[in-house]
This record gives C-alpha cells, sequence and structure tokens, in this order.
C-alpha cells in the first residue's frame, strides 16, 4: 500500500531526487528478507520441539507458536519476493539523503558495548558504565576524554544511586560504588 | 463506577493530595525533559521508571507514567519547532511549518500556540476520556473472549498494516513481537516454549529489556552508523509572546485539531500521523489567502496549531481503549499496560469498577498535569529550549548508562545485556530497513492476552473454531480487519486500472 505522502520535515529546500540506477539486485533488501525467512525457521525448529502437553486443552500449547511461525515464513517470503522484484530501500527517504556510513563512530560505539559488556561483572556498574561513557561520547565525536571521563563517574555513581536507593532496584555494589558507601560511613550490603 | 461526575469528584478529591500533585510534576517535568530531547521518548522512560512499580502504590506510579506521556507530547513540539528534528511521528508536522516560523525569527509564537494548543487539545481529549470513557465500558462489558479476540486482531492490523509506509513490513515487526511474546512457559499448560533450553529466557523476555533495545541501543547505534561531524544549529526562542493577530488566527485550528485527532487516537486505528496530517491539509486549504501564502514559506502559524492540537487530542485519545479495553495502540500504552500486569491488575472494563479510585484518581490527573504543563511550559519554554544544547555526544553516553542499568537491574545478568545490544542491532537494521518498531512492543504485549482470549473462546465454544464468525459483533470486528488490511490494496489496484 501506498504511504499517505507525509512531506519531508528534513532538509531544508530538498535535494533533488536521484534515480534509483538498477545497478543488479538490492542486496542489502534482499538479505533482510532472507533474515526474517531465518527467524521464522528458526521459531520452527523450537515449535516443533515444544513438549506435548500433558494437560488437556481445547488449544494447546502449540497451535499460535506454529500460527507465528507460518505468518513470518509468510512474511519473510513476501519480504524476499519485493527484494527480487527490485526492493524498497531505494524508495525510502532516509536510506536517500544518508550520509556515508560512519565505521569509526560505530565501531567505538560498539567497543562501548563490548567494554560495558567485560567490565560490568568484576568491577559493578559505575566503573564499566564510565568506560561505556567515555567510548560512546568519543563515537560522537567527543575530544575532552578527562572531561568526559569526570562527568561519567559523576553521572553513573548518581544513577546507580538513583536505582538502587530511589528505585529500589537490587544491583550489586561494585568497587567505585562501596569506596563511596565506605566514605559515607555505611557498609555495603553483601 | 460508571457516572463520569461522581467518578471525577473522587478522583480529583485523591489526586489533590500533595503525594499525588507530586507525583504529576515529577512526571510533567520528566516527560517535557524527554519530550524536549531528541533521541529519548516517553516510551523509553516509562519502561525505565517500571522498576518503581514495586516500591510505589499503583495510583502514584500511574500518575507519574500519565505525567510523562502528556509531558513527551509538549515537549517534541519545542524540539521540532526549534531544531527541525522531530522527536516522534506525530510532530513532524509541526516540525514543517514550526521550523519554518523559527528560521524567520518567529519561534516565539510558534511555541507558544504551540503550548495552548496543546492545552486545549489536552483538556478536549481528558473530557473526551472523562465521559466517553464509562459509555465503552458498558459497551465492554458485553464482550466475551471471542469478541475480545477479534478486538484484538483488529488493533494488530491497524497498528502493524495500516499505519507506516508497507504493511508487509509493519506486519513483520508485529510477528517479530508477537513471537517474542511467546517465549518462557505456557501460562494454561506449564510447558516451556521457544526457550533454546535457556533457563533464563522461562521467564519469558522482559518487556523493558525490548523497550530499551529498541528505542535506545537500536536508535543510538544508529545515529552513529550515519554520524556527521559538526555542530548542530538550535533557533533562538525569542520572546514568548502572541500577537492578537496570531491569536485570531490560532483558535479555530486549536479546536478544530482537537475534535479531529482524538477520535483517530480512541480508534484502535491509533497513531498520532494521520490526524495531524489532516488537520495540516485542512487548516492550509481553511486559511485565507495571505495566511496560505505563509504555509511552505515563511512559516504559517495555523500549520503549527491545528496539527499539533490533533497530536495531543490523539494521544489523550490513545488512553480510551487502554483504560477501558486494555487495548495498547502506542508503544508507551502497551508498556503502561505491563505496568498494570505487575500490580497484578487486569485492565478491561472491569477496571473501571474494580479499580474506580485508580481509574478516576488517574482521570483527574491528566487534567492537572495538563495545567502544569501549560504552566512549565509556557513562561519557562527558554529553560527548555536549553537542554537542546547538551552536546550530543554525552547526550548519547547518558542515554546508554540508563538504558544498561535499566537492564542490568532487572537480574543483574550479564546474559541480559547480551540480549540487550544483541536486540539493539536487529533494532538498528530495523531502522535502516523501515521496519517499525512500535508493533514489535505492541504485539508482545497483546500477543499473549490475545492468545488467552482465543483459548478462552474456543473452550467456551467447545473447540468450534467458527465461534468467531457466528457470533455478530466478533465477526463484524474481523471483517472490520479483514478490510482495513485488504482495503488499501484493492482500492490501490482498482486506481492503477486505466
Amino acid at each position: 500500500m501506498g504511504a499517505p505522502h507525509i512531506p519531508a520535515a528534513a532538509p531544508d529546500g530538498g535535494l533533488p531526487v536521484r534515480p534509483h540506477l538498477g545497478a543488479g539486485l538490492p542486496w542489502p533488501d534482499l538479505a533482510a528478507g532472507l533474515a526474517v525467512v531465518a527467524l521464522g525457521g528458526l521459531a520452527l525448529w523450537q515449535a516443533l520441539v515444544i513438549p506435548v502437553s500433558p494437560i488437556y486443552a481445547q488449544v494447546g500449547p502449540k497451535a499460535v507458536p506454529f500460527a507465528v511461525v507460518g505468518g513470518l515464513l509468510l512474511l519473510g517470503a513476501g519480504l524476499v519476493y519485493e527484494a527480487l522484484r527490485g526492493g524498497w530501500s531505494h524508495g525510502l527517504e532516509e536510506v536517500r539523503d544518508a550520509p556515508p556510513a560512519n565505521r569509526r563512530a560505530f565501531a567505538l560505539l560498539l567497543a562501548g558495548l563490548v567494554a560495558n559488556l567485560a567490565l560490568i561483572g568484576p568491577f559493578g556498574f559505575s566503573l564499566a558504565a564510565t568506560v561505556q561513557f567515555v567510548l560512546v561520547a568519543a563515537a560522537f565525536g567527543s575530544r575532552r576524554f578527562f572531561r568526559d571521563a569526570a562527568l561519567a563517574l559523576a553521572l553513573t555513581l548518581a544513577t546507580w544511586f538513583l536505582f538502587v536507593e530511589l528505585l529500589g532496584v537490587n544491583i550489586g555494589a561494585g568497587v567505585l560504588e562501596e569506596l563511596v558507601l565506605r566514605v559515607l560511613g555505611r557498609e555495603p550490603a553483601a | 463506577m460508571t457516572d463520569p461526575f461522581a467518578g471525577l469528584a473522587l478522583g480529583f478529591g485523591n489526586a489533590l493530595t500533595l503525594a499525588n500533585l507530586g507525583w504529576a510534576l515529577l512526571g510533567c517535568l520528566l516527560g517535557t525533559a524527554v519530550g524536549v530531547l531528541p533521541g529519548i521518548g516517553p516510551a523509553l522512560t516509562v519502561a525505565l521508571l517500571l522498576p518503581i512499580t514495586f516500591k510505589v502504590g499503583a495510583t502514584g506510579a500511574f500518575i507519574l507514567f500519565c505525567g510523562v506521556f502528556y509531558g513527551a507530547m509538549y515537549g517534541g513540539s519545542t524540539t521540532s519547532i526549534l531544531l527541525n528534528t522531530p522527536g516522534e511521528s506525530g510532530s513532524i508536522i509541526t516540525a514543517l511549518e514550526g521550523a519554518k516560523m523559527a528560521r524567520n525569527g518567529r519561534a516565539g509564537p510558534a511555541l507558544a500556540t504551540a503550548a495552548i494548543g496543546s492545552f486545549i487539545a489536552g483538556t478536549v481529549g481528558t473530557l473526551g476520556i472523562s465521559f466517553l470513557g464509562p459509555i465503552v465500558v458498558e459497551l465492554a462489558l458485553q464482550l466475551g473472549p471471542a469478541e475480545y479476540f477479534a478486538l484484538m486482531v483488529l488493533c494488530f492490523v491497524t497498528v502493524s498494516a495500516v499505519l507506516g509506509g508497507s504493511a508487509l513490513r509493519g506486519l513483520t515487526s508485529l510477528f517479530f513481537g508477537l513471537l517474542l511474546g511467546l517465549v518462557g512457559i505456557d501460562l494454561q499448560t506449564g510447558q516451556p516454549r521457544l526457550t533454546f533450553g535457556i533457563p533464563e529466557l522461562l521467564d519469558g523476555v522482559n518487556v523493558v529489556l525490548v523497550a530499551v533495545a529498541l528505542f535506545a541501543v537500536g536508535e543510538t547505534l544508529y545515529l552513529a552508523w550515519r554520524h556527521l561531524e559538526g555542530p548542530q544549529e538550535v533557533r533562538p526562542v525569542g520572546r514568548i509572546t502572541m500577537s492578537r493577530a496570531d491569536l485570531r488566527r490560532s483558535v479555530g485550528p486549536w479546536f478544530r485539531g482537537s475534535f479531529l485527532g482524538f477520535p483517530f487516537g480512541v480508534l484502535p486505528a491509533g497513531g498520532t500521523e494521520m490526524p495531524t496530517m489532516l488537520s495540516y491539509y485542512a487548516e492550509r486549504r481553511l486559511a485565507g489567502p495571505e495566511a496560505r501564502a505563509e504555509f511552505g514559506t515563511s512559516g504559517a502559524i495555523e500549520g503549527v496549531a491545528g496539527p499539533e492540537a490533533a497530536n495531543n487530542a490523539a494521544a489523550a485519545g490513545i488512553l480510551v481503549p487502554m483504560l477501558t479495553l486494555g487495548l495498547p495502540t502506542s508503544a508507551t500504552a502497551a508498556i503502561m499496560l505491563s505496568a498494570f500486569q505487575s500490580y497484578g491488575i487486569s485492565p478491561g472494563p472491569l477496571l473501571f469498577e474494580q479499580q474506580a479510585e485508580l481509574v478516576w484518581t488517574l482521570i483527574a490527573s491528566l487534567y492537572v498535569a495538563n495545567v502544569m504543563l501549560v504552566a512549565l511550559n509556557l513562561p519557562l519554554v527558554g529553560l527548555w529550549a536549553r537542554i537542546l544544547q547538551v552536546p550530543r555526544p554525552l547526550l548519547y553516553a547518558g542515554i546508554l548508562v540508563f538504558a544498561t542499568i535499566g537492564t542490568y537491574g532487572i537480574s543483574n545478568s550479564v546474559t541480559d545485556l547480551v540480549l540487550l545490544y544483541g536486540l539493539g542491532l536487529v533494532a538498528m537494521a530495523m531502522r535502516r530497513f523501515d521496519f517499525p518498531t512500535a508493533p514489535v512492543v505492541i504485539g508482545m504485549i497483546l500477543g499473549p492476552m490475545a492468545e488467552q482470549a482465543m483459548r478462552q473462546a474456543l473452550t467456551i465454544s467447545q473447540g468450534d473454531w467458527t465461534t468467531f464468525v457466528t457470533r455478530p459483533v466478533s465477526a463484524a470486528i474481523l471483517a472490520l480487519a479483514a478490510l482495513a488490511l485488504a482495503g488499501p490494496r484493492l482500492y490501490a489496484a482498482f486506481a492503477r486500472r486505466p
């Protein structure tokens, strides 16, 4: 179906629309369609291994999973078909006017997420999140590492106390949190 | 209790206590802030605030959530006007004329008409909730599980296939959400489903995790991927005044927008895009010749006043199906619905009877929040605009800190964080390929409820699947859903014929 035409809010003046050059198959769209088919396949495998219920039920536990699997496989096939007929990405304004991919920013951001995964277990939330903060800020072009680190320390500690003390979320105290708790003269809970 | 006047009297009595006023104020402040900040929206904020359901009573928590929901609508217009980057789909149209007014040094009147328009629309919408809600409840009490199932199917179709760029992609998002909702133990038979044998998944996939992955992690990853070096330009606010002419030109659009927006919000069609767009075209058509010349050139105030009112009224309308039927038609409403579940309150028509005090206090608080918001936004809009000066690197880094703690707090599990970042990558791809994210959240939360309604209906009919089409109301709703799905395509096929 055609989307209702929303006049674009983005660049003023409007760039001339570049015609799509039909350079072979739109591989990205095809990959997206195939990914949906693969998701359907994965779900099908999981739906097949649902144990048969010993409890009587008018509709068993498998009915809806199979319906969802069927839907996903059909939709995936539809997307693949659409991709083979030229795809849809070239019609998206966001893709057409997008700046080139910024691999440096993306890599730094991913590094921040991975650093957090690695550090949060042994050192606790605040330290891991501080490292993540500095890396993410760098990804978006910040050059002031020491200011970022200082800000991050304050923010992550404040966030930890906000969640733990005010919202009552149970998040174990890490290295930094224990330090602050001791300075405040309180024993960190085991 | 279904008498609106008695209900409102009860509600205001509770809403005007100091504690509840405090929750409303906190929600309004938070909501305006997240509305102003690009990259965070009400859905993400409510998801991150869900832990308070363990600490605070239901009334306080829902007043807070609704304050955030309404506040974000006010704040969103500020960003559209001053930055020309609409924070959410409902503000796209506001950015159209509002940003042009700002470029011509008329940011002040644009912000003022948006704030007052939001107030009028919010009040009209809340009146609508108060008086329409009980009527819907009366009707809804007659519905059985089969009708409920049909309603949910209609809801699924409209949120995924009718709105947005493509029915195929919208439905794919929906089915992805339905799949996520299936993970965990089947409540009726106790069988584990789609858990890949991982014990952590027996409890299902956490709603907070999915919302944070979709709305924070995926968005940040996408923005990094597309990051352009260079500062953003924020237009100066100027003085927040409206001339007599501005006022005269705004009044009509405010009310037309409100009355146009509210019904769209109430219908399970959901969404704020359609009413804002209709309001924009209506105002452009109705405008006088000199005003029409301003449309698309120097920025017409009617083009801000009308769509902004429509946006807010539609947002208020979304609360009607949420509170009366338990049907969420936006991502934020879906997350609020999961908050009801965490209190053990089952949303639906019985809510007005069993939780009359909660519902009416909530509705009364919406009036209070509206007054607070117009007070916070008219004189203080310059202050909010200053939030826009937060450097982007720090903003996105901060969003990820909150995303991380919100998810890590669920169970102190690194597995959850791996899942969060993995789903974030999926969300980034969804953004790149124009798959909408709201149907994922709605499918995930509403899916299990739909399955339950379907099984109840089939238990009642003793396994007879025709029950969905032989009961007239259920059949009519399903026919409507089929029409919503097939109608636009049939129309397009006819239109293409020579």
